[in-house]
């Protein structure tokens, strides 16, 4: 869990390409072929730039991405936990084992307004069945004594693939503000 | 055939894994990692289902069109090829539309969402560098006219199998090749 924590050295090459694929392969029978010829480079050297990426541990997960809220599951609750932080690894790893459960990330606290140190997504058809999900991870993890809370999504304003860019893009926000003030 | 001028993704589709044919409920569960890195990736799905390849692109566009899925491909590790931090605000109930459209408009943002608590907009972003990461936090909130609270990354406890799709069809990803 503590591996592959440093960001990887990658080339200027290895960034056009993850630019080229965070957003997904081409829907065709030869993908790859048609990512190297955008990026004027070979099928070969395409596919073992990315075994390279896998390799070295930058590629988490490889294959179908689904988005939960159009296959039924549209509740989900962040749940954020106060946990003693001796304790924050292995009770991190108990409530990330859960299948509702997609997310198990430690971060930092913000006193006064912010104690939470441990945030779990859950997934459920709905907010009740969220919320009973978290009851019985509670009670299977040992969760009693914890402080938590759940902060259900009420609106998606956005969701995509991190995209990794480069360059300096304010510009872009710059002109949505100019229009909405109008 | 599918007709994809007609047929954008957006927010009000929502279904079941169960309203899917079984073609799609396989490529929907079947594939959400170890997918291989060959160059006919369509073609060994299809192998695999016993199918055509010609069907499971068809499938695949489909399912991509009408939103399900979001892409096929990889999934990046948060802080091995980019730094990334997640960030709340708190927004007035009168501003935060607004507020959320300029946050959204920030290439370097990808996931945004109301919540229900005090802070309610949480999004994340992500960057190139350290460096590059602060300047887009310190211009969102120029931009926004709001403080963020950033919450970067310290330990990543979960680890990722893909989502479970309950249905009729067996299998559970999280549960199968654990040791994969």
């Amino acid at each position: 869990m503590q591996l592959n924590k440093q960001v990887l050295h990658l080339s200027s090459k290895d960034r056009a390409l993850i630019k080229a694929v965070q957003g997904g392969l081409p829907v065709v029978s030869r993908p790859y072929a048609e990512i190297a010829k955008k990026l004027n480079s070979s099928e070969t050297d395409v596919i073992s730039r990315l075994q390279y990426l896998m390799d070295n541990g930058a590629i988490k997960r490889y294959g179908v991405v689904v988005r939960h809220k159009e296959l039924g599951y549209t509740a989900n609750g962040m749940v954020v936990w106060n946990i003693p932080d001796d304790k924050v690894e292995e009770l991190g790893i108990c409530i990330g084992n859960y299948d509702c459960v997609t997310l198990s990330y430690r971060r930092p606290r913000r006193l006064p307004g912010w104690p939470y140190n441990l945030f779990t997504m859950v997934h459920g058809s709905n907010r009740e069945e969220v919320t009973q999900k978290v009851a019985e991870i509670v009670e299977k993890c040992g969760l009693e004594n914890i402080d938590h809370t759940i902060l259900f999504s009420t609106r998606r304003f956005k969701q995509r693939g991190a995209s990794y860019t480069q360059k300096n893009t304010s510009s872009t926000a710059k002109a949505v503000k100019l229009q909405l003030v109008k | 055939m599918t007709d994809s001028v007609n047929n954008p993704a957006n927010d009000s589709i929502s279904s079941s894994i169960n309203d899917f044919s079984p073609l799609e409920q396989h490529l929907l569960n079947d594939f959400q990692r170890d997918m291989s890195l060959s160059a006919t990736p369509y073609a060994d799905m299809a192998k695999q289902l016993g199918v055509n390849e010609e069907d499971v692109l068809q499938s695949m566009q489909s399912l991509q069109e009408n939103g399900v899925v979001s892409r096929v491909g990889p999934v990046f590790r948060p802080n091995r090829i980019g730094v990334s931090t997640l960030a709340a605000m708190s927004v007035p109930a009168d501003k935060l539309e607004c507020v959320a459209r300029i946050v959204s408009a920030f290439p370097e943002v990808n996931h945004n969402y109301e919540r229900d608590h005090l802070y309610n907009l949480w999004f994340v972003v992500t960057a190139s560098s350290e460096e590059h990461l602060d300047i887009v936090l310190y211009e969102i909130e120029q931009h926004a006219e709001q403080t963020l609270m950033s919450l970067p990354m310290l330990d990543d406890y979960f680890i990722d199998l893909g989502f479970k799709l309950t249905s009729s069809l067996t299998g559970s990803p999280k549960q199968a090749n654990h040791n994969g």
